[in-house]
C-alpha cells in the first residue's frame, strides 16, 4: 500500500503482563494524578468580582455618539447596515423639523435605529463604514436577557445619554482617523468629491 | 427499661437526622471535590464556600414540576423511590456509632439495635435495596429505564455474592455476626484490615458496585442510558433516588470503618488517660473521621476512573472477585488452623 | 391481645392475601411483587418465633436474590400480555392430584400439631444462629454436607447445559 506519510506505525496488540493485568497499579497511578490536581492553582475566574483583562480595542456593545453640543451625529445614511455582514442593523430615516437643530446635527436623522444583538458578531465593520463617526463599539458587555425581543437594542439603549457620555477615544486611534479621511475609499467620499470626479 | 426505650428512640432519630444531614452535605462535598479535581472552584455562591448549596438544591428539587408518565403504573412509580430511600435509611440501625456512655451507672450503648445477626441484617437490607431501582425502572415504561433496572439487578446479584463471601472470612476470624462485638474486638488487637487485606479489597470493590458509584454506575450511566432507571423521574422523586445514593455511600463507609478499620476505636485510646464519657465522644469523632476518609475515597475514585464496560463488570464480579473471595476464605481457614485459633 | 398476637394476625393476613394475589394478578410483574411481600411476611413470622437467622437468610436468599432473578427474567422477556398456553388435560389432572396429596399431608399435620408440640417442646432459643450452627454441624453434619453436594451438582449441570453448544 502506498504510504502517504512516514508517520504511520504498525500496531501489534501485545499480551498484558501480570502487573498490567492486575490493574491496581495503573488505578493507583491515575488516582495520584487526580490527587495532585487538588493542590493545583484553580483556573476559574470569579466573574463579577474578578474580571479578565480585555484588549484595549475590545469590541462590545455599540454606542451612537452625540457631538459636543449634544446633537445626534447619525444621519441614517445606512452605510453601517450595508456593511454589516450579519444584517443586524435596521433603521428608518426622517427629516429634521424646525426647532430640532439642537437634537440632530444634520437635516436627516435616524427616527429608529435597531441593532439585533443576537445577530451581531461584533466585527466592527459598522464603525469602519460610518462616515459621520456616529457609531462606535465600546468595551461594555451586552447584558443577557430572558427574551429574544429584549436583545434587539433600539435608540433608547444605543444613543449615549447627555449626562453620561461614553468615552470612545480608545477606538479613535490615529489609524482609524486616517482611514476615515482617506478619500480613496468610496464611503468616505462626500457628494462634492464625487462631483469633482 | 422505659428509659432505655426512650433513649433508643431518641438515638434512632439522631442517627436518622445525622445520616440525612451527612448525605446532604456529601452532595456539596462531591461537587466541591469534583471541581477541585478538575482545577475548578465549585459551588461558591450560596453562602460562604457554597455551604448553603444543598439547601438550595433541595428546595429546587421540591419545587420542580412533578411528572408521572401516562403509561406508567402510578403506584409502583411512586413506590420505587420511596422503597429505595427506605432501604438506604434502614442500615444505620445496626452500626455502633461509639461505645456506651455512662450515666448514673447505666450504660447507654451508641447503637440502635445490637442484634446478634447484624451482618446478616446488613446483607439482607442491601440485597432488597435493588427493588427500589427495579420497580422504579420497570414502572416508568421506558426502555432506557428498564435497561437501567436490569443492569442494576444483575450487577447487585453478581457483587453481593463476592461481598458475602468476603464477609464470611471476616466472620470466621471474629467468630461473631454482631457488628457491636466486631467493633469491640478490634479494641484489643489490630484493626481487622491487617488480617484481612484481600477481604477488605474485595469488600470495598463490592461496596462501590452495590452503591452504584463510578466506575460501576452502569445502571444510571448518563451517556448510554440517558440516566438509566431514573430517566422518567422528576422533582423530589428523582431527588430521592439521587439522595439515597449518598445515604448508601455514607452507610457503606460506616460499615467499612466498623468492620475493617476498628470502628470507633482509635490507636492509643487507653493511654490518653481520659474520663469515660470524654473518651466516648472522642471515639465517635474518630469513627466519623474514618467515615469521611472513606467518603473521600469514594469520590476520589469516581472522578478518576472511567466507567466499566458491561462485560468487564460481569467478568470482574464472577471471574475475579468470586474466586479471590473463595481463596480468601480458604487461606483464612488454613491460617486459623495452623495458628491454633480454630478451637 | 398482646403485641405479638397482633403482629401474628397482621402478618398472616398479609401472607395469605398476597399469596392469593400472586395467583390472581394478571400482570406477571405484579405477581412477583406480591410474592416478595409474601416472603417478607413469612420472614416476619420467623422473627416472631425468635428464629432471627432463618428470617435473615430467608430475606437474603429468597427476597434478595431469587426474586430479583425472577423479576429480572420477567422484565427482560417483557411478558405484559397474558398468553394462554395449551396445557394437556392429563397434566392439569396430575397437578390437581399432586396438590390434593400435599393438602392431605398439611391437613393431617395440622391435626397432629398439639400432640407434636407436647412431645417435643421447642427450646426457647433454638432459632438463634449459635444453636442452629451447633445442631447443623454436629447432629446433622452428613445431610448438611450432602445438601451442599446436591447444590454443586445442580450448578455443574446448569453450566453444562448453557455450554452445550460449545461442547458439540
Amino acid at each position: 500500500m502506498l504510504n502517504l506519510t512516514n508517520r504511520s506505525k504498525v500496531v501489534v496488540p501485545t499480551e498484558l503482563t501480570l502487573m498490567e493485568r492486575l490493574y491496581l497499579p495503573a488505578i493507583l497511578k491515575g488516582m495520584f494524578i487526580t490527587l495532585s490536581h487538588l493542590f493545583k492553582r484553580k483556573a476559574t475566574v470569579k466573574y463579577p468580582e474578578q474580571q479578565r483583562p480585555i484588549a484595549s480595542v475590545y469590541r462590545g456593545q455599540h454606542v451612537l455618539k452625540r457631538d459636543d453640543a449634544g446633537a445626534e451625529r447619525c444621519t441614517a445614511c445606512g452605510l453601517c447596515a450595508v456593511a454589516c455582514p450579519a444584517e443586524a442593523i435596521t433603521m428608518e430615516a426622517a427629516e429634521r423639523k424646525k426647532g430640532e437643530e439642537n437634537l440632530y446635527r444634520e437635516e436627516k436623522y435616524a427616527a429608529t435605529y435597531e441593532i439585533n444583538m443576537l445577530r451581531c458578531i461584533f466585527c466592527g465593520l459598522c464603525e469602519e463604514a460610518c462616515p459621520k463617526e456616529a457609531i462606535f463599539l465600546t468595551d461594555r458587555i451586552v447584558p443577557s436577557s430572558f427574551t429574544r425581543g429584549e436583545e434587539v437594542f433600539g435608540k433608547d439603549k444605543l444613543v449615549e445619554s447627555l449626562q453620561e457620555r461614553v468615552d470612545v477615544t480608545k477606538r479613535q486611534t490615529q489609524e482609524v482617523l486616517a482611514f476615515k479621511q482617506n478619500k480613496k475609499h468610496k464611503h468616505n467620499q462626500t457628494i462634492q468629491d464625487k462631483l469633482i470626479r | 427499661m422505659e428509659g432505655m426505650l426512650m433513649y433508643k428512640i431518641i438515638l434512632a432519630v439522631i442517627v436518622f437526622a445525622v445520616t440525612l444531614g451527612a448525605a446532604a452535605y456529601m452532595t456539596w462535598g462531591e461537587r466541591k471535590l469534583a471541581s477541585w479535581f478538575q482545577d475548578r472552584i465549585g459551588p461558591n455562591r450560596a453562602g460562604p464556600m457554597g455551604l448553603l448549596q444543598p439547601i438550595a438544591d433541595g428546595l429546587k428539587m421540591i419545587f420542580k414540576e412533578e411528572m408521572i408518565p401516562t403509561h406508567s403504573n402510578k403506584w409502583l412509580f411512586i413506590l420505587g423511590p420511596s422503597f429505595f430511600m427506605l432501604t438506604a435509611c434502614l442500615t444505620g440501625a445496626v452500626i455502633p456509632w461509639g461505645s456506651g456512655f455512662n450515666s448514673d451507672g447505666i450504660v447507654y450503648p451508641m447503637q440502635i439495635a445490637d442484634i446478634n445477626i447484624g451482618l446478616l441484617y446488613l446483607l439482607g437490607v442491601v440485597s432488597i435495596g435493588v427493588y427500589g431501582i427495579m420497580i422504579g425502572g420497570w414502572s416508568s415504561n421506558n426502555k432506557f429505564a428498564l435497561l437501567g433496572a436490569l443492569r442494576a439487578s444483575s450487577q447487585m446479584i453478581s457483587y453481593e455474592v463476592a461481598m458475602g463471601l468476603a464477609l464470611i472470612a471476616l466472620v470466621m476470624m471474629t467468630g461473631t455476626l454482631s457488628l457491636g462485638e466486631i467493633a469491640q474486638q478490634q479494641d484489643a488487637g489490630y484493626a481487622n484490615v491487617v488480617y484481612q487485606p484481600l477481604g477488605f479489597l474485595i469488600f470495598i470493590i463490592c461496596a462501590f458496585a452495590e452503591t452504584n458509584r463510578a466506575p460501576f454506575d452502569l445502571p444510571e450511566s448518563e451517556s448510554e442510558l440517558v440516566g438509566g432507571y431514573h430517566t422518567e423521574y422528576s422533582s423530589m422523586k428523582l431527588g430521592f433516588f439521587l439522595f439515597a445514593e449518598y445515604i448508601n455511600m455514607f452507610i457503606s463507609s460506616a460499615v467499612m470503618a466498623t468492620l475493617y478499620f476498628g470502628g470507633y476505636n482509635f490507636p492509643f485510646q487507653h493511654e490518653l488517660g481520659l474520663e469515660g464519657n470524654t473518651l466516648v465522644i472522642l471515639q465517635t469523632s474518630a469513627l466519623f473521621i474514618k467515615i469521611l476518609i472513606f467518603i473521600f475515597v469514594f469520590m476520589w475514585i469516581r472522578w478518576t476512573l472511567p466507567r466499566f464496560r458491561y462485560d468487564q463488570l460481569m467478568n470482574l464480579g464472577w471471574k475475579v472477585l468470586l474466586p479471590l473471595a473463595i481463596a480468601n476464605i480458604f487461606i483464612t481457614g488454613l491460617v486459623m488452623f495452623f495458628t491454633g485459633k480454630l478451637s | 391481645m398482646s403485641l405479638t398476637e397482633i403482629a401474628f394476625y397482621v402478618l398472616s393476613f398479609l401472607a395469605i392475601f398476597s399469596g392469593l394475589a400472586v395467583l390472581f394478578s394478571k400482570n406477571p410483574v405484579h405477581s412477583v411483587l406480591y410474592l416478595i411481600v409474601t416472603f417478607f411476611s413469612i420472614a416476619g413470622h420467623y422473627f416472631l418465633m425468635n428464629a432471627q437467622f432463618l428470617a435473615a437468610v430467608h430475606i437474603i436468599v429468597y427476597a434478595g436474590a431469587i426474586m430479583v432473578l425472577f423479576l429480572y427474567v420477567i422484565m427482560m422477556l417483557n411478558l405484559n400480555s397474558v398468553q394462554e398456553d395449551k396445557i394437556a388435560t392429563w397434566f392439569k389432572m396430575a397437578a390437581v392430584g399432586a396438590a390434593g396429596i400435599f393438602m392431605l399431608v398439611v391437613v393431617s399435620l395440622i391435626a397432629k400439631t398439639d400432640a407434636l408440640q407436647a412431645s417435643t417442646p421447642m427450646a426457647e432459643n433454638a432459632g438463634l444462629i449459635e444453636n442452629l450452627g451447633k445442631v447443623l454441624y454436629q447432629d446433622f453434619l452428613l445431610p448438611f454436607e450432602l445438601a451442599s453436594v446436591l447444590f454443586l451438582a445442580a450448578m455443574v449441570g446448569a453450566v453444562y447445559l448453557s455450554k452445550k453448544e460449545l461442547a458439540n
